[in-house]
């Protein structure tokens, strides 16, 4: 789920309604299986390789494709979760909490640290957790795995890794779970607003 | 989970079962930050915290202080034995001369109680109060820090929904004069703890009603002997000699005698126990000088590592976890 993008755009949670379904579970699941593939083949092999996945959309995607890289290269490779809410730049901007206990298996210096997140967007997101990174150690190579890029960077950071990208406006939401990617809207719960006035 | 906590903290009662258990479970990603090789992060950057201590204090001042430092914040303070305090400078003026400063948060420490309310009514609208003891009246987050300490111990961490459901906590010696006590009461019984008081006569409160905030009842006992090994949290009280009008104990000899947990004390003890302590210990009175280093179930240190990670939480929550509008 795009949890955080949730939480970004105004109003703070709302419902979300989708549109159009963009990927269903077996493409999600197809485009898991193709990045794992592309992370053995760009590392030629997962020695040394750590995913982390972003909490809390990237944490199950991890999960996938550490059970991809398993298949395929019949070895465990380490898998962690990071949240980087108080590492963020919007602060005092918008809500922020820290959503759930980070855990970062063993010391990252010298290893390869996949980052994996559900939607790639503006990159504050990645910013944030790159900086995050560094309090843990010093890695050899940090790559970016997502599952939709959606486009509208504000920073210059792009993934290695693509699931999909998808074109979108910047009042559109990105909604991403393991049964597909979803495109639609945010609206304010008709509660709410009665509430308001 | 809300993140709608209000501007102060200044009482448990004030942010209810809800914020308690909110902050507890927001404390686990805290404890896990002040694990981290660099155990800091820029949350709090360009806020300022000022510590006003107009009481001594060593663990709750540096405690705050740390809390505030591994958020990034910059910290200040004061405390009145080197201030302007001691040339007569009142309460008000000297924290709106510091507020011009420009301060996001004072932490309060008074020997009156309800000093930080006062303060909390003075100060911009933009500044948080967070009490870090008033008289004998409150210490909202040494209530927080020894209430997640105790589910630490239990369960390993706080968790989303928090609870100290079916335990049995005995609170021991100087109640009367406790705010430790009060505010453990407070958030041990919020959380569904049984709690008893224990102590002499002389060191109870006239009456604990209020005391829980879900009217849950406080029992009170003067036998310790006989409820000790029905225990599962042995939480020792300091005797606090300063606080103290009258003679409300005989000698501190007869109060060891009959509370202070010595040696054949602890054999009535349940081995898997919990002992708690606030600090500053008194070896020698509450407790003889060895016997809780002996036992598994000792948490005071655990407790002084607990207080920094639920300060940040309390920190975050008022400083950063909102939108400045």
């Amino acid at each position: 789920m795009a949890e955080r993008e949730r939480k970004i755009a105004r109003p703070y949670g709302g419902v979300f309604v989708a549109r159009t379904q963009v990927l269903d579970s077996s493409q999600v699941g197809r485009a898991m299986t193709r990045i794992a593939h592309e992370v053995v083949e760009r590392n030629h092999g997962i020695e040394d390789v750590i995913l982390i996945g972003l909490q809390t959309g990237g944490v199950a995607l991890a999960d996938r494709i550490a059970e991809e890289l398993k298949r395929i290269e019949n070895a465990d490779v380490a898998v962690g979760s990071l949240d980087v809410a108080l590492y963020r730049d919007d602060i005092g901007l918008r809500p922020v909490l820290p959503e759930a206990v980070t855990n970062i298996p063993g010391d990252i210096t010298d290893k390869i640290v996949v980052l994996v997140d559900d939607v790639l967007y503006t990159g504050r997101t990645i910013r944030a957790a790159l900086d995050a990174l560094n309090d843990f150690g010093r890695p050899r190579a940090v790559q970016l795995a997502v599952m939709v890029d959606r486009g509208h960077r504000e920073l210059p950071i792009r993934p290695d890794y693509v699931g999909k990208n998808l074109p979108t406006r910047r009042d559109e939401l990105v909604n991403v779970t393991v049964d597909g990617v979803e495109l639609g809207e945010m609206f304010k719960d008709h509660l709410d607003e009665g509430a308001d006035q | 989970m809300s993140a709608d906590f209000g501007r102060h903290l200044l009482a448990l009662n004030e942010i209810g079962v809800d914020g308690i258990k909110e902050i507890l479970s927001m404390t686990d990603r805290f404890v896990e930050i002040n694990e981290r090789p660099i155990p800091k992060v820029p949350a709090l950057r360009g806020k300022t915290v000022c510590t006003m201590f107009f009481e001594d204090s060593t663990r709750t001042k540096l405690s705050f202080e740390a809390a505030a430092k591994r958020l990034s914040a910059d910290t200040m303070s004061m405390s009145v034995s080197s201030s302007s305090v001691k040339k007569g400078e009142s309460v008000r003026d000297t924290i709106e001369t510091i507020q011009a400063m420009g301060i996001d948060a004072f932490v309060v420490r008074h020997k009156s109680s309800g000093v930080p309310w006062q303060i909390a009514n003075w100060v911009d609208d933009h500044v948080s109060i967070l009490n870090g003891g008033d008289g004998w009246h409150s210490h909202p987050t040494q209530g927080l820090l020894d209430s997640y300490t105790l589910c630490q111990a239990r369960d390993g961490e706080a968790g989303e929904n928090p609870s100290l459901d079916g335990v049995h906590v005995g609170l021991i010696g100087d109640i009367k004069h406790s705010r430790v006590a009060r505010s453990d009461v407070e958030a041990f019984t919020a959380l569904g703890a049984k709690v008893t008081l224990i102590g002499p006569p002389t060191l109870m409160p006239p009456s604990v009603v209020g005391w829980s905030m879900d009217g849950s009842t406080v029992d009170i006992s003067h036998d310790l002997d006989s409820l000790l090994p029905e225990l599962d949290v042995v939480a020792l009280l300091r005797i606090q000699r300063e606080r103290m009008g009258q003679a409300l104990i005989p000698s501190i000899g007869e109060y060891v005698e009959t509370f202070g947990l010595n040696r054949n004390r602890m054999s009535l003890v349940r081995p898997d126990a919990i002992i708690t302590h606030p600090g500053p210990m008194n070896r020698g009175v509450e407790v003889s000088v060895d016997v809780l280093d002996g036992h598994p179930g000792t948490v005071v240190l655990r407790q002084v590592t607990n207080g920094v990670a639920v300060r940040m939480a309390v920190l975050f929550l008022l400083l950063g976890s909102g939108v400045v509008s």
